[in-house]
């Protein structure tokens, strides 16, 4: 689509050449440390993310660099055993679980709903200072020896047997934990109570739906897996007995207590991703949401729903068979809603002028691989084919798909889409096209062939498969795709930081996209509007926007 | 919230007091009996009356202006028995067969 | 919805200084005072929406063990003295009083009340802890507490006269005792700190009957960690009591 400005859509104010924003208010280190505005928490979150989301791919690339041969020729077993378990925690909870809420919902929700900030802008940026405290007890029981239990801590191993850091790692999670719950409450009492005059709850756009949603879920899951990491953490000190079999315990509840946040905490992943890629099929589609309350409530069903599932991680670890027959029923429930989101995307495309720029290739990329993901979720549910993959590479192929395929592609797409209004400049789209290419074929070429060779047999968290030298063609193949998607992601991150310097200015509307957020500055002042807005048209009016008429009533005034 | 009957709601805050108080004696006494497996369902009956008496009437759910306040109380019940439920579930379910 | 009865009163500020004037309390992006209001009523119900989740996995925990260990809980819950869990319990029922009157005082303007009530309640709950250090010491002189000097031999099964409890499986009882008294403690200690700040603030005089949002909010926190300690009374301390 065009990228240059639209005469309907400039502001009022004429654009000045350093106009007052955000970012250029205050300068010095205090004013970000110290600050409460949210976008610059935001943008607080996305530096540390991103540090972390590279120590995560770090230990990813060794993993796949082990794989390479199928001896264990690269690293240690225990060291294999640390590195996927680091993996796991740095990417699971550093990084997947604030990427898209802290990052991209801390800077648009107050500016979609027409607020000033979060309603309590002090508590956001403890959030922040949680997470880092949490980050840094991570990176210190890493650099100090790290844990091999994988990220799901099992118990009596994690609480009994194993004299690596557990007890360090779980209080970094705890407190990171509080980070995201505390994101969470503000989120919900925002939506709830921040509101600008007009903005009804079903003019919300769904972007703000599926954040309400995965708050939900922040908030009644995370405090779970809090209390189950104090009740590991005295085990250790103490030998209680509450999960060590040999005591009278049963492990089998710490699976529970886990899952029960853990299960839902990937919806607190996709959940936010799903509302990103509604707002950017709409807007380059140049059509209103197909079917928007249903998108909205299918939401808020998954959210439900996640809930209700999560012993479907342990139907082989020898819970009741009567209990696994529900939980793999109510598993295929949670596809419902799912399944609905994906219609409506697919609806909405259809018939729509549809542009191809860079967010909107990630949204197709999502909907590929959140399908594929999701359609290899329902195998895992049913209880015959889950006794014949779990623990294999089909089961991490699977969650990459989701987690990956389906959180990352989100992220990446709502950053490039937000990008303009984020920093004020416009990012290169020639080269964003093309970083978008590569991920899609890096991801596909990396976990495409772990299906397959975890349908063979393949067993997940194995650093040694020389009885099955069969296995390394496509082992080959898929660290070969994760150098390719280790470039896609890297691309980004070079031109954005370029964009920022070298970007043409962007502005305050380059996409022509509907919503409150794109109807202020780029970047945004700080207190977001110079006026407070007051919305009187319904969410993602692209006839409107698009209408022809719409610019002679415009130009009349 | 703060804003229900603006006559003197003491009278009502007495009355729930000693409400829980004798709800409290009950408790230890129903403890002393024998009512076999019913101990427990009265002693946790007796503790939902004061907690909801607690929640109504002392965090003014009951007079609360808005159907929101409601609504997360029943919330946290509902996924509170969700976790609780389900759990059960596998628990009471496992010897079968 | 709320917002659209605000959508007349707005004035356009972008900082709030005309508001400042009007109300010293009210923050910049707030629009108006019952926003703020109820905003941090609703961020307090949220996260005890978080808390009963938080204690929710310590009773999912102990309704799995009792179920399982019943007698062995039994007996172990017959070693607490019930008479302290069912003194604190009162104590803290009149603590909840003191917090209704706190509030309503403060609704009412009437100061004094307002500053003895947050004070009676500090008192009540320092009891609370005072009665709850003197049953942590007994469990210790007993040794009750779980870890390397835990004891618990030729303990009978309350009703069973022949059978004794089986010392690992009260231990698990044990361990879910300390913990979610210790976990409900700490909230109690948490909740002293928030009460002296409300008694600094009362003192100050600066509630109104406008504004005394942190009393109503505070006191809820409180009313919560009250009920909390309701369902840990009947469940940890009378398991079975009957002769």
């Amino acid at each position: 689509m065009s990228m240059a400005p639209n005469p309907i859509l400039q502001p009022t104010i004429p654009q000045a050449a350093e106009r007052e924003n955000y970012l250029n208010k205050e300068y010095g280190a205090w004013s970000w440390l110290l600050t409460t505005d949210h976008k610059r928490i935001a943008l607080l979150y996305l530096l540390s993310i991103t540090f972390f989301f590279f120590i995560g791919g770090f230990f990813a690339l060794l993993i796949r660099l082990e794989l390479l041969t199928p001896a264990g020729d690269l690293v240690q077993a225990d060291t294999y055993n640390k590195l996927f378990t680091m993996h796991g925690m740095v990417m699971v909870f550093f990084f997947l679980i604030p990427s898209i809420p802290a990052v991209l919902g801390n800077f648009l929700v107050p500016l979609m709903i027409g607020a000033k900030d979060l309603a309590f802008p002090r508590i956001n940026l403890i959030s922040w200072y949680l997470y880092i405290i949490g980050g840094v007890m991570m990176l210190h029981c890493m650099l100090t020896g790290g844990v091999d239990t994988g990220w799901t801590f099992y118990a009596p191993f994690s609480t009994s047997f194993t004299n690596t850091k557990i007890v360090e790692a779980g209080l970094a999670i705890f407190v990171a934990g509080f980070s995201s719950i505390l994101t969470g409450l503000n989120f919900v009492v925002t939506i709830h109570r921040m509101r600008a005059p007009g903005m009804t709850w079903s003019r919300l756009p769904l972007f703000i739906w599926a954040h309400y949603a995965t708050s939900i879920i922040q908030l009644l899951g995370t405090p779970v897996i809090a209390v189950t990491i104090v009740l590991v953490a005295a085990e250790r000190a103490l030998h209680l007995g509450i999960f060590d079999p040999k005591l009278g315990g049963d492990p089998l509840l710490f699976q529970h207590l886990f899952w029960f946040y853990s299960h839902p905490a990937v919806y607190i992943m996709i959940l936010p991703s799903m509302g990103v890629i509604t707002e950017i099929i709409a807007c380059f589609s140049r059509k209103r949401i197909f079917g928007y309350h249903f998108v909205a409530f299918s939401s808020i069903a998954i959210a439900v729903f996640g809930f209700l599932v999560w012993a479907h991680h342990m139907f082989v670890a020898g819970i009741s068979v009567y209990s696994a027959l529900v939980f793999s029923f109510l598993s295929y429930a949670v596809a419902l809603p799912s399944a609905i989101k994906v219609f409506n995307w697919t609806a909405t495309l259809y018939k729509g002028s549809i542009h191809y720029d860079a967010p909107m290739l990630y949204a197709f990329g999502f909907l590929g691989l959140f399908t594929i993901g999701g359609l290899t979720g329902l195998f895992l549910s049913a209880l015959g084919i889950d006794v014949h993959v779990t623990d294999t590479y089909f089961v991490v192929a699977h969650f990459h798909y989701i987690m990956v395929g389906g959180a990352v592609m989100g992220y990446l797409g709502g950053m490039h889409f937000w990008w303009p209004k984020i920093s004020g400049r416009l990012y290169p789209e020639g080269w964003a096209r093309l970083a978008a290419l590569i991920v899609f074929i890096g991801f596909n070429l990396t976990f495409f062939p772990q299906f397959v060779l975890g349908y063979m047999g393949m067993p997940r968290r194995y650093y040694d498969y020389s009885h099955m030298p069969e296995f390394q063609v496509l082992n080959v193949l898929s660290t070969a795709g994760a150098t390719v998607l280790g470039v896609g992601y890297l691309l980004p991150m070079i031109y954005f930081l370029w964009s920022m310097r070298y970007g043409k200015p962007a502005s305050d509307n380059p996409w022509n996209a509907a919503g409150l957020e794109w109807k202020t500055s780029s970047p945004p002042p700080t207190f977001n509007f110079d006026e407070e807005p007051i919305v009187t048209w319904e969410a993602y009016n692209y006839d409107e926007l698009d209408a022809p008429h719409q610019e002679e009533v415009q130009v009349a005034k | 919230m703060s804003t229900h009957s603006t006559s003197s709601p003491l009278k009502m805050y007495f009355a729930v007091f000693f409400a829980l108080l004798v709800g409290t004696g009950l408790t230890v006494f129903a403890a002393t009996l024998d009512l076999g497996r019913y101990n427990a369902a009265v002693a946790l009956g007796i503790a939902t009356v004061k907690a909801t008496l607690v929640a109504l009437f002392f965090m003014h759910v009951w007079h609360a202006s808005e159907k929101l306040t409601k609504l997360v109380v029943i919330a946290a019940l509902f996924f509170l028995l969700l976790l609780l439920g389900l759990t059960m579930s596998d628990y009471a379910t496992r010897l079968w067969s | 919805m709320q917002n659209n009865a605000n959508s007349t009163t707005v004035v356009h500020d972008r900082h709030g200084e005309a508001h400042a004037a009007y109300n010293p309390a009210l923050l910049h992006h707030f629009a108006e005072p019952q926003q703020q209001r109820d905003a941090a009523s609703l961020g307090m119900w949220v996260f005890l929406a978080t808390e009963v989740m938080f204690f929710g996995g310590l009773f999912c925990a102990y309704l799995v063990y009792r179920r399982w260990y019943f007698p062995d809980f039994a007996a172990a819950s017959k070693s607490i003295n019930m008479w302290l869990g069912a003194t604190n319990t009162a104590v803290l029922i009149c603590s909840s009083l003191t917090v209704v009157l706190a509030v309503w005082a403060a609704q009412t303007a009437r100061r004094t009340l307002l500053i003895g009530s947050l004070a009676l309640t500090m008192l009540l709950g320092l009891v609370f802890l005072g009665i709850k250090a003197d049953e942590y010491y007994d469990k210790f002189e007993e040794h009750h507490v779980p870890g390397a000097s835990f004891s618990f031999e030729n303990v009978p099964v309350p009703g069973h006269p022949g059978q004794l409890a089986n010392p690992r499986h009260a231990q698990i009882f044990f361990s879910l005792y300390f913990v979610m008294t210790g976990l409900h403690a700490l909230h109690m200690i948490v909740g002293l700190g928030i009460f002296t700040w409300l008694l600094t603030m009362a003192w100050k005089g600066r509630f109104t009957p406008e504004w005394h949002t942190p009393v109503e909010i505070g006191g809820l926190y409180w009313h919560f960690v009250d009920i909390v300690w309701i369902y840990l009374f009947p469940l940890l301390y009378l398991i079975d009591r009957h002769p």
